[in-house]
């Protein structure tokens, strides 16, 4: 039996960047597909990365480790990255990791995209 | 089958795949609402047990699947109610003093596991066991809720 699971991962061009949506838990099971996801995602962009977390209910520290890495890749590159609508679960292992002052986190799309 | 004091409330055994993980979470979720704890609470409860089986399957047993791993849980009444959870592996065996979170200031990924199950339980320890593997304690007392009477403060007795 596979041990790990595909993630459903939607992806927008928007004017500024792209739109990055992930759907479900993000554990260790879906991590790896997700982190394969949004590595595609930084080759093919060019301008800001939104990742909205508006649709993933849970997520523990191996998604956060994903996010870590891309918040990196971009910084690295100069292109922004901010995460948007995360439910309260989410934000929550963000505060425990004293990550959510190292990302950019806003409640809106518009929210995220002001600089 | 009659049980002893000792015995858990609940044992669960799986196997070291992370498919796994979802259906534990579920498990500690509804328990631990079930005897009280709030919804913030349940999470964080959850969350410590899913990073626990996430280090298990990860680091001792290396992402291989189908080894095994044991949840054994107590209800804990008395003066020290609330949960405990003890998760038991026939994995490497690591010195407890090595298990350490990272420096939450040295920002990258990985090494978040063991900080949070720390900053999220009330005790958690962790020893090599006798013959083989690792045995991981966690602990949350559920401790009594305060009451909001500032809408009622007015209502004559």
């Amino acid at each position: 039996m596979s041990s790990q699971q595909n993630i459903e991962v939607e992806t927008e061009k928007v004017p500024a960047g792209t739109v990055i949506r992930p759907k479900g838990d993000i554990d260790l099971s879906r991590a790896p597909a997700f982190r394969v996801e949004v590595a595609k995602c930084l080759e093919d962009n060019t301008g800001a990365v939104y990742i909205d977390l508006g649709l993933v209910p849970y997520m523990d520290s191996s998604g956060v480790a994903t996010l870590v890495e891309a918040l990196q890749l971009t910084n690295r590159s100069g292109v922004k990255l901010a995460l948007f609508g995360l439910q309260e679960r989410v934000r929550s292992i963000f505060e425990i990791a004293r990550l959510d002052t190292v990302f950019k986190i806003t409640e809106t799309f518009e929210q995220a995209q002001e600089d | 089958m009659n049980s002893t004091p000792n015995d858990p409330d609940i044992r669960v055994h799986l196997t070291s795949n992370p498919k796994y993980l979802a259906s534990v979470r579920g498990m500690i979720l509804s328990l631990t609402q079930t005897i009280g704890f709030d919804v913030v609470e349940s999470g964080h409860i959850a969350l410590a047990v899913d990073e626990t089986l996430t280090n298990i399957i990860r680091h001792g047993y290396g992402l291989e699947a189908g080894n095994p791993i044991n949840l054994s849980i107590w209800l804990v009444q008395g003066e020290e109610k609330g949960i405990r959870i003890v998760i038991e592996d026939e994995a490497r065996q690591i010195e407890p003093d090595d298990i350490c979170g990272r420096d939450l200031e040295d920002i990258k990924p990985g090494g978040l596991g063991v900080h949070i199950i720390k900053d999220v339980m009330d005790e958690c320890t962790f020893e090599k066991r006798d013959d083989m593997g690792m045995r991981v304690t966690l602990m949350k007392h559920l401790r009594p809720k305060k009451i909001d009477c500032t809408e009622n403060s007015n209502t004559p007795r």
